[in-house]
């Protein structure tokens, strides 16, 4: 894989006129080299369409992320008659959480919360690989920002012509365009808001309700608070949002290294900038391959030169280098002029064309007679990604979800909790046994009801009683627990006076579901008295 | 401040002070924070046109909405209690016996009824019901006048020697200090801690056993079993009222005392004293 040579360099087109390329008079809008003060107002972008493998790429990613979220909430999933059909729920009123086959209740939550730390991981492996992937191609702001540049084009054109409708004065054309545009983001950001509703109740119920006003007002709400930061981080904000408020790319600056893959200008091979080779061998200058057509500039949606160097707006999308691509393919020179690479081979590539610093760049040095890369010319190896640093995350990545995985296979659907009571922390009943007073809950974590056995190990001669339960002390207690909830108890366990032994002892509440042999176990403690301590048995 | 200084490096002007050499640029606010704060200025004045605000002299602005917390309180009271209508007025309705068999009324009413004693009972009581010395425990099973949910219910509301209840509950034990001789006051206290298998030490059992025949059976019991309709407590077992050994029984026969508790219907309302009998017969020794 390379790729800087994707192609072999076309050799009867190799002498393409320069003029065939379309040269864009373009000033990038953030330039790093010119760096506008603070006081001035935000200069619009009008990126160009970009074409080329990663804005297919692109496409595919935002049809994927957007289908996801569109559509995840309209997926049913049959649980049985006691627990709701959707197949990813929140469902807060109740406390639970459904994803498809697995169920979660509030206690595990750290379920979620390591899924968040595989994410955090995940971002930290992918960011010191490929870089800003992360920025470039799928977060929300980039997506969405992508799906709002695509009503833009539709509505006013592309790049020359919205900057064209953009400087003209009023008009009914200006009006219904702009009119269009502005309804059609708005148009977005409600369903944007809209689905990220149906994901805390069932979707189809809510869509009726939403549309006979019988949804509840926070619903509404939500669609409107989403409505509108969609519009006005979507629409009116765009690169300034990445720029200015998201703390993530600060962090992500932090996680590159020297083997990290960044879009990347290679100006070993593009300097000096020449209009014309033919021109520039006329004249006897030496001619690099970037003739300077800023192709990469109009189509940055960051607004950004990439020639001058790696830069904080950079959100690497990669237009730039579909951009350059295509003009170099034209030209019939290679491809890669702009390419993902790591700054340890790009510095090589820079010491060698520039003879360790000694002299300008001098671009014939990295090729040999027949215009191909000199072997010295450093190239994209898959094999940097996998280094320390990557491997380390990969691991820790793994680890968290290989012990997430285990907990969820492991886990149980049938719980016993149980709370002593500590006031009074025992009772002396009239023919002198002592009670002891627990709150035992049962968690029925399962959509079917079950009938659970509580019942006593240990403490000899104890037995239950249960308010509200019209059975016989006993030690074995048969709860009918209700599909998919808790059971709270209150039992209380008594002790024959000649049968206590200690003031405090050791004894365990079993809960048990007899046909699934599923159980759980509390250790619980019951107290007497020290007054109360049989001595002839201690 | 006349000269303006402006930074080499950035190219920003600074704000002229001076710090050991070190200045600080006089970047501007960002856009979106100005106007952030712009706005909370303007909400704040319009807080102050819809809010009670501004300080007069004996009194404030109202503002135009006259919002004050307590109405918003009493609103969230009259809200939460409709809320509540349901439940309540079936408690109302219903006797104590027919509470405790439904479960959701059950559930309902002891925590009402917790929420109660905590205010009304817990002074004599104890916060776990649990009692002291004079004030009955009511988490065990030894009940002086009935533990039945009816029977608790009908204790509370009319109270235990309450003189403004004509239908209080009423027992009283003669002073025996006056009646019988010191000998036998020794013996029968004796007989009685001997019953429970307490230790004696100074009266005769046996002698005292005659002296209990005579003198105490009538309410006790023969068996000292205590009698549920006189409020006579039980002698045979575990649980002692007024303290346990046989000083505290020698004091109590010589001269008894009686504690009294109010009746509670006229303080609390016929509810909220059924719904304090669901919580104290839930505690575990009702019957």
């Amino acid at each position: 894989m390379n790729i800087y040579t994707a192609d072999e360099p076309k050799k009867e087109a190799s002498n393409a006129q320069t003029a065939d390329v379309v040269r864009h008079d373009a000033e990038p809008v953030n330039s790093a080299k010119v760096r506008k003060p603070l006081y001035e107002a935000r200069k619009k972008i009008f990126p160009k369409r970009a074409e080329g493998r990663f804005r297919q790429f692109k496409w595919i990613v935002m049809l994927v992320t957007l289908g996801i979220y569109y559509l995840g909430p309209w997926i049913r999933w049959d649980r049985g008659p006691f627990a709701p059909d959707q197949a990813i729920l929140i469902d807060l009123a109740h406390r639970r959480f459904y994803f498809f086959f697995i169920e979660i209740w509030p206690q595990e939550f750290f379920f979620v919360a390591g899924l968040l730390v595989m994410a955090g991981f995940g971002l930290f492996l992918i960011t010191s690989a490929v870089g800003r992937a992360w920025c470039g191609y799928t977060c929300p702001q980039t997506v969405w920002v992508d799906l709002f540049l695509v009503v833009e084009r539709f509505i006013e054109g592309d790049r020359n012509a919205r900057m064209k409708l953009d400087k003209a004065p009023w008009s009914f054309e200006k009006i219904w365009k702009r009119v269009s545009k502005h309804a059609v983001w708005i148009a977005i950001g409600v369903s944007t808001g809209g689905a990220w509703i149906f994901y805390f109740a069932d979707a189809p119920q809510l869509l009726l309700d939403l549309w006979t006003f019988q949804a509840p007002f926070v619903a509404y709400a939500t669609i409107g608070i989403l409505t509108a930061t969609t519009y006005i981080f979507g629409g009116l904000m765009r690169e300034q949002v990445c720029t200015y408020m998201c703390p993530w790319p600060r962090i992500q600056g932090a996680m590159l290294d020297e083997s990290s893959l960044t879009v990347t200008y290679n100006d070993w091979r593009g300097e000096p900038r020449t209009h014309g080779t033919k021109k520039a061998a006329a004249e006897g200058k030496v001619a690099g391959d970037c003739v300077d057509c800023n192709a990469c500039v109009v189509v940055c949606p960051m607004g950004i030169d990439i020639r001058d160097g790696q830069q904080l707006e950079c959100i690497t999308c990669a237009l730039c280098i579909d951009a350059c691509d295509g003009v170099m393919d034209k030209l019939g020179r290679d491809k890669g002029l702009i390419s993902y690479a790591t700054l340890a081979d790009y510095n090589a590539n820079m010491a060698l064309a520039t003879g360790n610093g000694a002299h300008d760049i001098n671009p014939n040095i990295v090729r040999d007679a027949d215009g191909h890369f000199h072997n010295k010319v450093k190239h994209f190896n898959w094999k940097i990604i996998f280094r320390a640093r990557t491997l380390l995350y990969m691991g820790v990545w793994a680890a968290v979800g290989i012990g997430l995985l285990v907990a969820l296979l492991s886990r149980d659907r049938l719980e016993v909790n149980v709370l002593h009571d500590r006031n009074p922390q025992y009772v002396l009943e009239s023919d002198g046994s002592i009670r002891n007073g627990f709150t035992v809950r049962i968690l029925n974590m399962i959509p079917e009801p079950r009938v659970i056995v509580l019942s006593l190990e240990g403490l000899e001669g104890a037995t239950m009683k249960i308010n509200g339960m019209d059975q016989p002390d006993s030690r074995s207690f048969d709860i009918a627990a209700d599909p998919d909830k808790a059971v709270t108890l209150k039992v209380y366990v008594t002790v024959p006076r000649d049968r206590i032994h200690d003031d405090e002892e050791h004894f365990r509440f079993i809960a048990e579901d007899k046909s699934s042999n599923e159980h759980d176990v509390y250790k619980a403690v019951f107290n007497a008295p020290a007054g109360a301590v049989n001595k002839e048995h201690h | 401040m006349a000269d303006k200084h402006v930074d080499e490096l950035s190219g920003v002007e600074t704000t002229g002070h001076v710090w050991d050499g070190i200045r600080e640029l006089n970047n501007p606010l960002p856009r979106w924070w100005v106007w952030t704060f712009y706005a909370c200025i303007v909400w704040a004045f319009a807080y102050t046109i819809f809010y009670p605000a501004w300080p007069l002299l004996t009194t404030n602005t109202k503002g135009i909405w006259n919002v004050t917390n307590r109405a918003v309180l009493k609103d969230e009271l009259t809200a939460a209690s409709g809320g509540q209508k349901v439940f309540v007025d079936k408690i109302a309705a219903m006797p104590v016996a027919d509470i405790i068999k439904d479960k959701s009324l059950n559930e309902f009413a002891a925590a009402a009824g917790a929420a109660a004693f905590k205010v009304n009972c817990t002074p004599c009581h104890g916060s776990g019901a649990q009692g002291s010395v004079g004030y009955p425990n009511l988490n065990d099973n030894d009940w002086l006048w009935g533990g039945s949910a009816d029977q608790i219910y009908t204790t509370i509301a009319h109270g235990i020697r309450d003189p403004q209840d004509p239908a209080t509950r009423v027992s009283e034990m003669p002073a025996f200090g006056d009646i019988l001789k010191p000998e036998e006051i020794l013996n029968v206290a004796a007989y009685v801690a001997d019953l429970s298998k307490q230790p004696v030490t100074s009266g005769n059992p046996a002698a005292g056993k005659e002296v209990f025949a005579t003198n105490c059976v009538a309410c006790h019991g023969d068996q000292a079993q205590g009698n549920r309709d006189l409020g006579a407590p039980n002698l045979s077992d575990a649980i002692w009222l007024k303290g346990s050994g046989e000083a505290a029984i020698i004091a109590q026969v010589t001269k008894p005392k009686h504690g009294v508790m109010p009746a509670w219907t006229a303080r609390l309302g016929d509810t909220t004293v059924k719904e304090l009998a669901v919580f104290v017969h839930s505690l575990g020794g009702g019957e």
